[in-house]
């Protein structure tokens, strides 16, 4: 079971390449060629593939977010304006230095420039939101305005609550699934309605140690039951900290490639589905999700990217629904080409691993840095998933080949290059003593076409578990027969101590905040809350199954 | 509302005397499903004759649904006695705005009678309905709506059948799902919030 994670050789599987039929650039079907038809969830094999020539749209970059002067100025109790939230905990204390303020409102998007524009949502309007790029030890505010449309019609929700994922912050800055507002509706745990809502995000490492330290994070909406709608339409952006190690800077620190947008690129994978008529579909009748039938970068179908022949870090995130990636380097036959993987989930790592494929379930990430001087100027490489996967399920264990390719990337003339790959990174560790730590056990099943956590839904306002504040413990995470899980925990990162038994793989070493449960696998993790008291949340990040109640609540208590 | 309730008694009352005229034409003001649902001819609980599309599904309303049988003897009764609970919670916004539909797993079994002695054995109040119809279509309905499972094995197995309720408006196209046996006040949170 473990061979998704192992390097070897995966067998040849061409029938299921075919069956994508997008990777190799043959039609499928003539795109335009079928009128658009109402969508039918139960059908979705029917739904016939457009064909989009791929390598035609360059990477979009994400902008950089820039800071703002609030009015009114934020404060610990809500303001004039914002919803009913908690006071923010810790305000005092860590005084926001820097603000910002995000306005989440629909607006037109092209996917792939032979598809028609479509309506998305979008953090200031744009897919994927615009970066943040912070310090650490800096505390920031963020506004986020919900200026989506109350009388929408289709899928998705104008009502939103956003959660830092990875974020360090306290419960009413978390993005907590029932913290969802509009200017007319507000989540049972919300006292009022409000046209925003101010997060705090102190940017402070777990109990000030550097050591854990979280540099690649996201933002993604987290509205209970709409979760997979809100962040299918476009919610869902980067947020980047530096630190004196990995100071974005490369004549300092670490000396990691630098620039964020630059040399320093963001990548959100995800894939989405569009009908015969190039129209973006979602199926809001499918419990288990759906899969796409396209694969994108930064908002875009299969782009390019020109390179200098200098190393690059590259950021990925899955933040797809219910796809499976597998990511690799490739040259033009199809061969693997080496990476250095520095960091799990925005966690650098002890020291860099050299690897030729990287695993990725819904929420997790990784940072690699690839030195194109490698490589002669006008040499094509491509990032390509290569797992098999035509099933919200699960992906399968076997491995495409020629895989697909998301990203054409063209290697350019040599450029000067003082970054470096560091033989080592960030110092690991302290893990706590584990000797009486309390166990507790979360299965997570199916059952009368229902996703349950120890045989129970999500609800909002009952403490599944009630952790002391501080203290260590074991959680013991199992996946039942049939569906994968990547399983988030909120608030503070965790060390994986077991997977099936066995010790973690070398990727998965380091702290991690989501982990990709395969059908049958059992993991244990240690988990230790300290810095924040109150409600947080364990859920699949399966968005249809979160969406149908696949969480818990937990609650840190002193 | 008012006259939204009127008109859904038109309707009803159009179906019932007239339903080969209902079933040959489309109304002019479809909504965003209207080419999704089936307008299969059902039969409810207290006697009527309905279309599923025109006088279920369509229109500015909250519409709530759940799979059950009258002889179901596993989730079924805790799911609709917490049903029930719901209904209470919400009072009179039930049959104004916000409509229950349970819709019958068996139909060959499950009659019109049979369906009114289940809603009156459990104190089911007006704006809740049962709805029977042939078994094609409750099927096609049923699957349309979400209650499936991928693997036909244990779609058809009916000790697996869904516990879950569909929530939706139509009108915008807004489409939720949340397990049955979550708290009353959760489910009335939900539905009142869509």
């Amino acid at each position: 079971m473990t061979d998704l994670l192992s390097n070897d050789t995966p067998k040849l599987n061409r029938r299921r390449l075919l069956k994508l039929g997008i990777t190799s650039g043959v039609a499928t079907t003539a795109y335009g060629l079928f009128p658009h038809q109402a969508s039918d969830a139960v059908a979705d094999t029917a739904l016939v593939t457009p064909y989009l020539q791929p390598f035609l749209d360059p990477l979009p970059i994400p902008l950089i977010k820039a800071p703002a002067i609030l009015a009114p100025p934020p404060d610990k109790f809500p303001v004039v304006g914002e919803a009913g939230r908690d006071p923010h905990q810790r305000f005092e204390e860590f005084r926001p230095q820097v603000f910002y303020e995000i306005n989440v409102r629909a607006a037109r998007h092209r996917f792939h420039m032979q598809l028609p524009e479509e309506q998305i949502w979008g953090y200031d309007g744009l897919l994927p939101g615009p970066t943040f790029v912070g310090r650490v030890n800096t505390s920031a505010l963020v506004r986020f305005r919900n200026q989506l449309p109350l009388d929408h019609v289709g899928f998705g929700s104008p009502e939103i609550a956003t959660h830092l994922h990875s974020g360090h912050v306290g419960p009413a800055s978390d993005g907590f699934a029932s913290d969802y507002f509009s200017p007319r509706k507000a989540g049972p745990t919300l006292r009022y309605p409000g046209a925003f809502y101010d997060y705090h995000y102190p940017n402070f490492p777990h109990a000030g140690d550097m050591r854990e330290i979280t540099n690649t994070l996201w933002y993604h909406d987290h509205r209970d039951e709409f979760t997979a709608a809100n962040v299918y339409k476009g919610l869902a952006g980067f947020y980047l900290l530096f630190d004196p190690l990995d100071t974005g800077n490369e004549a300092t620190g670490l000396r990691l490639p630098s620039g964020v947008g630059r040399y320093d690129i963001p990548m959100l994978l995800q894939d989405k589905k569009f009908d015969a008529g190039g129209n973006l579909f979602f199926d809001q009748f499918d419990t288990e999700g759906f899969l796409g039938n396209h694969f994108l970068i930064n908002g875009k179908v299969q782009p390019y990217f020109r390179v200098e022949g200098r190393k690059y870090r590259f950021r990925f995130l899955n933040g797809s629904m219910a796809r499976y990636f597998e990511m690799y380097l490739t040259d033009e036959r199809d061969l693997n080409q080496d990476f250095a993987f520095i960091a799990s989930d925005g966690n650098l790592l002890g020291r860099p691993l050299t690897l030729k494929k990287i695993l990725l379930g819904m929420g997790e990430r990784a940072d690699i840095i690839v030195d194109f001087s490698r490589y002669a100027p006008g040499t094509v490489l491509y990032l390509v998933n290569r797992i098999a996967q035509d099933d919200p399920r699960k992906p399968r264990e076997d491995r495409l080949y020629p895989g697909i390719r998301m990203l054409r990337i063209e290697v350019g003339e040599r450029t000067p290059d003082n970054s470096v790959i560091p033989a080592l990174l960030r110092p690991q560790g302290p893990r706590a003593n584990l000797v009486g730590a309390r166990r507790r056990t979360w299965k997570f099943e199916r059952n009368n076409g229902q996703w349950s956590i120890n045989g129970k839904f999500f609800d909002p306002e009952r403490v599944d578990a009630a952790v002391k504040q501080g203290v260590s413990e074991i959680w013991e995470l199992e996946a039942g027969g049939g569906w994968a899980h990547p399983i988030h925990i909120h608030l503070e990162d965790f060390w994986v101590l077991s997977i099936n038994g066995k010790p973690a793989p070398p990727e998965w070493a380091g702290r991690k905040d989501t982990i990709s449960l395969l059908p049958g696998w059992r993991a244990e993790v240690l988990v230790r809350f300290r810095d924040f008291t109150g409600k947080y949340m364990m859920h699949c990040h399966q968005h249809a199954h979160e969406d149908h109640a696949m969480m818990i609540r937990f609650d840190v208590v002193p | 509302m008012a006259n939204k309730r009127i008109i859904l008694k038109t309707a009803l009352a159009g179906a019932a005397l007239f339903p080969a005229l209902i079933s040959a034409t489309r109304p002019a003001s479809a909504g965003p499903r209207a080419g999704y649902f089936p307008n299969a001819l059902l039969q409810t609980h207290d006697g009527r004759q309905v279309r599923f599309y025109d006088d279920v599904v369509k229109g500015d309303k909250i519409v709530v649904f759940n799979m059950m049988y009258t002889v179901c003897a596993n989730i079924c009764p805790p799911n609709t006695a917490n049903l029930l609970r719901v209904q209470t919670l919400l009072g009179d916004r039930v049959g104004r705005d916000i409509f229950f539909y349970s819709l019958t797993l068996r139909p060959e079994m499950d009659s019109p009678d049979a369906l009114r002695a289940y809603a009156k054995l459990y104190g089911v109040k007006p704006g809740w309905t049962f709805l029977t119809g042939a078994q094609g279509d409750m099927d096609a309905i049923r699957r349309k709506l979400g209650f499936f499972d991928r693997d036909p094995q244990v779609d058809s197995n009916l000790s697996q059948h869904t516990g879950m309720i569909r929530i939706g408006n139509e009108a915008y196209d807004r489409w939720s799902m949340m397990p049955a046996l979550l708290t009353p006040r959760q489910l009335a949170n939900s539905i009142v919030r869509l």
